[in-house]
């Protein structure tokens, strides 16, 4: 699984319509290890620029970070 | 390349209004600025249209024709460009263009958007269509949210404040409150500004433009003949539009708009002036954090001084260089398709000593930025006295 570093994040209150029974959620920007950076959402405890990061999973093409 | 002037302006109030339709207020606001221009419609050559998504929030396509046939303007080229929130400066730059070239004497731009037929939720959903689709969209990212972490990322490398942003939704609320056609007319303290219920973190509620109705006019003419229209012309000294990436991850820095910088590049070397010579300015205030980086990016103040920059009241009606006295896209609205057009309106009048209580102690010339997406797009006009 890809791993990284936080170079940014947000905690989204107000949501898409497609979004709004999620809400809040925390998305973030991670700079890879591999290089390149990927959006993505954080599951489990919330995270801070330059926090490391692993992808727990991926969601219809969406990948997910883990603290760690 | 002919010295252009824009000889007629024209806009309607900007703010939530259920009996009217996308048509209604591009009409007013076009008829409004050919009576100011002492336009014909029959002298009008070509007409652009600036709007975003019409089709989602209205549900009509093909705006362009839709519009001019009601302004009674027939058979020419009628144009519609969609750049996101820079629809309208996108149009207004084409526009010019084609007047600068030859092609055309007397072009018409109008800007339109009507939002708020559709709920807040849906509205996110439109608006978020201006970014990548297959990423950061699919994430759940909202304008907000990419917005929050851009400035999430400037108060990391600059120690940009919480306070600072608050300091421009207070200035552009204090202008907007003095501006008869503003969306929101209400002094907002820091407090209220940071205290409100959260958006994006660290976005708040006051850090966000507003969704509103409206539409904004103008019309174009060579300088030579600007007289036939107008004793008050006012000339296009500088223009240019560039582009970057739609999605913000593939950005090397998020802290700064190279859209913005190349464009700036451009019109001020066109118009012959740098930026400390600008006495005012419209700003795109879509999220306070972008006020902030558009002033570093204009050249304003260097890179990461633009929060202390607006802390220290630099940018207020009274400040060394004003910016955003209309309100803003925080107090004065934002129907996303009309605010390039409507930042062009608003240099006019200020130039042309016409802002009544907003009016400036300088204000011979001005620029204006209009940026679309999260930077995709950027538009940059020097108006100045002709």
């Amino acid at each position: 699984m890809r791993s990284g570093t936080v170079y940014t994040e947000t905690m989204i209150w107000s949501a898409p319509e497609a979004f709004a029974a999620e809400a809040p959620y925390q998305t973030v920007i991670v700079s890879l290890d591999d290089g390149g950076r990927v959006t993505g959402r954080v599951m489990g405890e919330r995270v801070a620029i330059d926090d490391r990061v692993v992808e727990a999973e991926t969601r219809d093409g969406v990948p997910f970070f883990r603290k760690g | 390349m002919r010295a252009v002037a824009v000889v007629g302006i024209g806009k309607t109030p900007f703010g939530a209004f259920p009996d009217r339709g996308l048509r209604s207020l591009a009409v007013e606001a076009g008829e409004k600025c050919l009576r100011n221009g002492a336009v014909k419609p029959s002298q009008v050559e070509s007409f652009y249209l600036g709007n975003f998504a019409g089709p989602a929030f209205v549900g009509q396509n093909h705006l362009a024709p839709y519009v001019s046939t009601a302004l009674g303007i027939q058979g020419v080229p009628a144009t519609r460009i969609e750049a996101a929130c820079a629809s309208s400066g996108s149009a207004f730059f084409h526009a010019w263009a084609e007047v600068a070239a030859g092609i055309s004497d007397v072009v018409m731009v109008v800007g339109v958007e009507k939002m708020t037929s559709q709920p807040t939720a849906r509205v996110s959903q439109i608006l978020a269509e201006a970014g990548d689709c297959s990423g950061e969209m699919k994430a759940g990212s909202t304008f907000a949210s990419l917005f929050a972490m851009i400035a999430r990322r400037h108060m990391h490398d600059f120690g940009t404040k919480r306070e600072h942003l608050a300091a421009v939704a207070v200035k552009n609320h204090a202008a907007g409150a003095l501006n008869p056609d503003a969306h929101m007319r209400k002094n907002i303290t820091p407090e209220q500004a940071m205290k409100a219920k959260p958006i994006a973190e660290p976005l708040t509620l006051y850090d966000c433009s507003l969704i509103s109705d409206g539409a904004a006019a103008v019309i174009l003419a060579p300088l030579e003949r600007a007289a036939e229209f107008t004793a008050k012309p006012v000339r296009v000294l500088g223009i240019a539009q560039a582009s970057d990436y739609v999605a913000l991850d593939q950005k090397a820095d998020i802290t700064t708009f190279p859209a913005v910088r190349k464009a700036a590049e451009k019109a001020y070397a066109m118009a012959g002036v740098g930026p400390h010579e600008i006495e005012f300015a419209e700003i795109h205030d879509c999220f306070t954090i972008a006020e902030i980086i558009a002033t570093e990016d204009l050249g304003f103040v260097k890179r990461g001084e633009g929060g202390p920059y607006a802390f220290a009241g630099c940018t207020g009606l009274k400040g060394e260089r004003p910016v955003n006295s209309s309100g803003g896209l925080k107090a004065k609205g934002h129907p996303v398709g009309a605010t390039g057009v409507a930042q062009i309106y608003d240099l006019a009048t200020q130039i042309r000593g016409e802002s009544g209580e907003r009016q400036l102690a300088r204000h011979s010339l001005g620029l204006a930025q209009n940026l679309g997406g999260s930077g995709a797009t950027c538009v940059v006009s020097i108006l100045g006295a002709a």
